[in-house]
């Protein structure tokens, strides 16, 4: 059993005030791994020795005195996309081989700066396209709930660290969902931020225009926690948004009373959502109208459209992000009889399927000729569904969906069918295009048992309201004892 | 191929010239690795310039306040502009894409004059950023066929403007004329050294022929791999010949990108339209819309230094010779025009100060040499020659040494020997010669204009050549007169 807290808010505190060790927690940890990453397969790497020499210095500097900072002692696994200086970042591809970062993603010197050890590099599907953790080059995550199913993607393996207690909170990135899909899956709380709202820095880009990072976290209150150390304006990233920050933790507490929920129609009772699902969306929306809320349904007729629209730019984008995998400075290189039979047998080897189809799409969408057909027209529809968001938040404070259409599903299930796997994204990539922020909370199981989660979203910037209604539905879940 | 004159008969040259400016910048366009030519291999580089995965870019204030220097200088309209990606596979480009400007460049509809006074026009400059340098070992220096390559990524992210004229020129000596005026515009914004030799200045030419009185036309093919005036000039006169031939042969012109090879003096096909690359243009997402304020841009157009056409105006107003004299374009060329500005300034006598400059001076320059006079000494030396303190040979040699060792012109006048030839010396002689040959005099006294020369070969053998003969010819008239 457990002598520690699972919570970084519970660890830092403690470690701060000198009543917990980092190195204790981050070996009730490390035992954690021990005993099941086997079977989970969260991570591509664990960075034992080096978290090791983190947690005792962090120990070392409580006892010296000194105060590592907000995430004291906070074991944190990182999605295998984020640059790490001289720990090698895979983005689970064989493509990158070899490859060891000269840097750290601006991410990643925030937590350490803030006082988190950094315990490994989760799996991930392949660059960050796909919705289940499967189209990893070094094989699947598994769901800790039930080892049969995905644990949702891409950060399958940063949703599966945290729900399986090998880390006390992880970032992922979030490009359509990718935080907040498996977060729902894992029975965790995921976070996609306003765009802008933390730095790409170091973030191994698939579709820069969508891309954000965000905390996974067992509570609401421990990823505000995360967001609001990640968060902020960083001169190395144009994106990056000035102002002071996420202040995603501001109006924790304050309840619900007064605020106006919008439920989304188009998503709430979309046709391929599950019944279950649906039911606890609703439950949630009931609830959070008992605790005070003034609850009602609205339209935002373009979110039907947004599906579409993001399969042309997010492959449109990666295709050009990842044209740089090409065998000439860094990570795997297939030998050929000239330069270009060396891209060719490179990118054939190292890509896989799921990311070689991607890249076709993408660079079809922007052709000469066929780019206004295409990649102009999905730039269109963005503006559109940005339109009708600003349109719904003249009346609601904040808007609930599902985040996922149904529970974590069985492996193997989607893989031969990419249209049924990008539609697992159809609640959460609204949110991606519109650059907004939107977090799945745990809120209740479905008929199967496994955990359900409903997606808050909110107008750029809406972190603290946003945060503010989650961490009532987190409430409100508990008290339900969980749903049925 | 016959004489170029003789085949270009009734057909008319267009050409279009697309200049690669390399801007002088202390960092490069995304980072803050140096901006500096020649540095050992592969230095000057870090994760953002050398593309490595999740590196972004942040724009270099400036760069862009060079671009806008540089908009300016070419009366172009100064806009709101973005960022697009223009994506090729070449391993000189870190990200196998690179970050330039599409649609929407900075600067947009200016032009450009000629020393002549022709007017072209500048369709748009705008940004983006330098590739790296390979060099492909074996193989004919050809990517496919070498051996190995090597790649130096210092110059991959160095800031450059693309300036693209007008199909405006009508001659190989145009083109030329276009670069070397663009080139000292150029310079006189500060926003690059202009140095063709270290490619701080890369030019393709865009050229096709057309039937003399044509309005439309002809197709078009586009030069690479000139690197200097000369070149240029080169393959301007080679590749219109070639077309004219085709055309004259019944045969049409292949729209196509060629490549000018210096050694055999002809251009050779690099890619057909066919063949050319899709580059698939996209918003650069990675960098937001550049939108320089009314005042950023006013206060940089109201920084500008003097450009050449100005430069130009003042001397010929200064001096009373015509703006399109070689002489005038000469002096602001070689940056002497401040010399006889002084000159003005001290009431001198600016035309012969443009005559020494632009004769002289310029002829000393021509090798590339720098000179060392200063204003002050340059002054002093027209107002000698020009009071017949110095005759005009010795003024020129004093001149002489003024460019290679500066210095003060009395001093080195005298150092000379020409200090004894000031005017009282002069008239000695004069009356010395008159004494001499009294049967001329009296001739010459008489009227006999003839006899001047006679005189003044006297007068100019018995100073050794040192004599201001101007002086020697007044002093003659008035003895006659008396």
């Amino acid at each position: 059993m457990r002598t520690t807290p699972r919570s970084a808010l519970a660890i830092a505190a403690g470690v701060r005030g000198g009543e917990l060790s980092a190195v204790a927690v981050l070996e009730e940890h490390l035992a954690s791994i021990a005993a099941r990453e086997a079977d989970v397969h969260a991570f591509n790497l664990v960075m034992e020795a080096e978290a090791r020499q983190r947690a005792a210095a962090i120990d070392e500097m409580v006892a010296g005195g000194h105060d590592p900072g907000p995430l004291a002692g906070v074991p944190v696994a990182l999605k295998d996309l984020l640059c790490t200086r001289g720990i090698p970042t895979t983005c689970s591809s064989r493509i990158l081989e070899g490859w060891v970062p000269p840097y750290n993603a601006t991410s990643v010197t925030r937590l350490h700066a803030a006082g988190a050890v950094a315990v490994g590099k989760t799996n991930m599907d392949e660059f960050a396209m796909g919705s289940s953790t499967e189209h990893s080059a070094f094989g699947p995550t598994r769901n800790p709930h039930d080892l049969t199913r995905v644990p949702g993607g891409s950060s399958g393996g940063s949703a599966a660290a945290v729900a399986a207690g090998f880390a006390s909170v992880s970032l992922g990135s979030d490009t359509g969902g990718s935080i907040r899909q498996p977060a729902a899956l894992c029975g965790v709380v995921g976070v996609k931020p306003t765009y802008g709202m933390v730095s790409r820095y170091g973030l191994v880009a698939f579709a820069s225009s969508l891309d954000q990072i965000g905390p996974f976290a067992v509570d609401v209150a421990d990823a505000a926690l995360v967001l609001d150390v990640i968060g902020g304006h960083d001169e190395m990233d144009s994106t990056s948004l000035p102002g002071a920050g996420p202040q995603a933790a501001r109006n924790l507490g304050r309840g619900a009373e007064g605020l106006r929920v919008g439920l989304i129609a188009e998503l709430a009772g979309a046709e391929g959502i599950a019944a279950d699902v649906a039911a606890r969306v609703r439950e949630a929306a009931d609830a959070l109208a008992g605790a005070g809320a003034k609850v009602e349904e609205v339209s935002v007729p373009s979110v039907r459209y947004g599906l579409s629209a993001y399969y042309m730019i997010a492959p449109a984008e990666a295709s050009s992000n990842l044209a740089r995998f090409d065998g000439v400075r860094y990570g795997l290189r297939v030998p050929g009889n000239d330069i270009t039979e060396m891209y060719i047998a490179t990118r054939s080897a190292g890509f896989g399927a799921e990311v070689k189809r991607r890249i076709m799409l993408g660079t079809y969408a922007l052709s000469a000729g066929y780019y206004d057909a295409y990649y102009g027209k999905a730039q269109k529809v963005r503006t559109l569904i940005i339109r009708d968001f600003e349109e719904a938040y003249r009346s609601f404070d904040v808007l609930l969906s599902p985040t996922s259409p149904t529970t974590a599903f069985a492996l193997g299930a989607k893989t031969s069918d990419p249209l049924t796997m990008y539609l697992n994204d159809v609640c959460t990539i609204p949110s991606n295009l519109a650059g907004h922020p939107a977090m799945s909370v745990p809120f209740g199981q479905g008929g199967d048992g496994l955990p359900i989660g409903v997606q808050v979203l909110a107008p750029a910037l809406g972190e603290p309201l946003m945060f503010q209604v989650a961490e009532v539905l987190e409430s409100l879940a508990r008290s339900l004892g969980g749903g049925k | 191929m016959s004489s170029v004159v003789n085949t270009l008969a009734g057909w008319e040259i267009v050409i279009g010239l697309e200049v690669h400016c390399e801007l002088g910048t202390v960092t490069k366009l995304f980072c803050g690795c140096r901006n500096a030519f020649g540095d050992e291999p592969n230095t000057n580089v870090c994760p953002v310039c050398l593309g490595l995965p999740g590196s972004l870019p942040v724009l270099n204030k400036q760069s862009v306040e060079y671009a806008i220097r540089i908009g300016t200088a070419l009366h172009c309209r100064v806009q709101p502009s973005i960022f697009h990606r223009k994506n090729y596979f070449y391993p000189d480009m870190p990200k196998d894409f690179q970050i330039s400007q599409y649609d929407i460049p900075i600067n947009t509809d200016g032009w450009l004059e000629l020393p002549s006074g022709k007017r072209v026009g500048i369709v748009r400059a705008h940004m983006e950023e330098d590739t790296g340098k390979t060099t492909h070992i074996g193989g004919g220096g050809r990517i496919h066929q070498a051996g190995y390559s090597l790649v130096d990524y210092n110059r991959a992210g160095v800031p450059l403007v693309e300036i693209v004229s007008a199909p405006d020129m009508r001659s190989a000596e145009e083109a030329r004329d276009y670069v070397e005026e663009l080139r000292a515009i150029l310079v006189a914004t500060g926003a690059s050294d202009g140095k063709m030799e270290e490619g701080s200045l890369r030019v393709d030419c865009n050229v096709s022929v057309r039937a003399e009185g044509s309005t439309e036309y002809g197709t078009r093919c586009e030069i690479k791999n000139m690197n200097s005036l000369r070149s240029l000039g080169r393959a301007v006169s080679y590749e219109a010949a070639r077309q004219v031939e085709l055309l004259n042969a019944g045969d049409r012109v292949a729209q196509e990108t060629r490549h000018w090879d210096e050694a055999d003096g002809r251009t050779h096909s690099m890619r057909s339209k066919e063949e050319a690359f899709d580059y698939r243009y996209f918003p650069e997402p990675d960098l937001v819309a550049l939108a320089p304020s009314e005042e950023w841009v006013q206060a940089v157009r109201d920084g500008l230094a003097m450009l050449p056409a100005e430069r130009r105006g003042r001397v010929a107003e200064a001096t009373g010779v015509p703006v399109s004299a070689e002489a005038v374009s000469t002096v602001v060329r070689l940056e002497l025009d401040g010399l006889i500005m002084a000159t003005v300034a001290a009431k001198a006598d600016a035309g012969l100060a443009l005559r020494r400059l632009a004769n002289e001076v310029a002829g000393e320059l021509a090798d590339g040499t720098t000179h060392h006079i200063d204003p002050d000494g340059f002054v002093r030396l027209v107002r000698m020659e020009q009071d017949g303190a110095l005759t005009s040979a010795q003024a020129r040699t004093v001149l002489k040494v003024l460019v290679v060792e500066g210095g003060d012109p009395t001093a080195i006048a005298a150092g000379l020997g020409y200090e004894a030839m000031a005017a009282g010396a002069l008239a000695e002689v004069v009356d010395q010669v008159m004494a001499a040959n009294p049967g001329e005099w009296a001739r010459y006294a008489a009227g006999d204009d003839k006899l001047t020369g006679f005189f003044i070969g006297k007068i100019k053998a018995a100073t050794g050549g040192n004599a201001d003969l101007r002086a020697a010819t007044e002093l003659l008239r008035q003895r006659r007169a008396t």
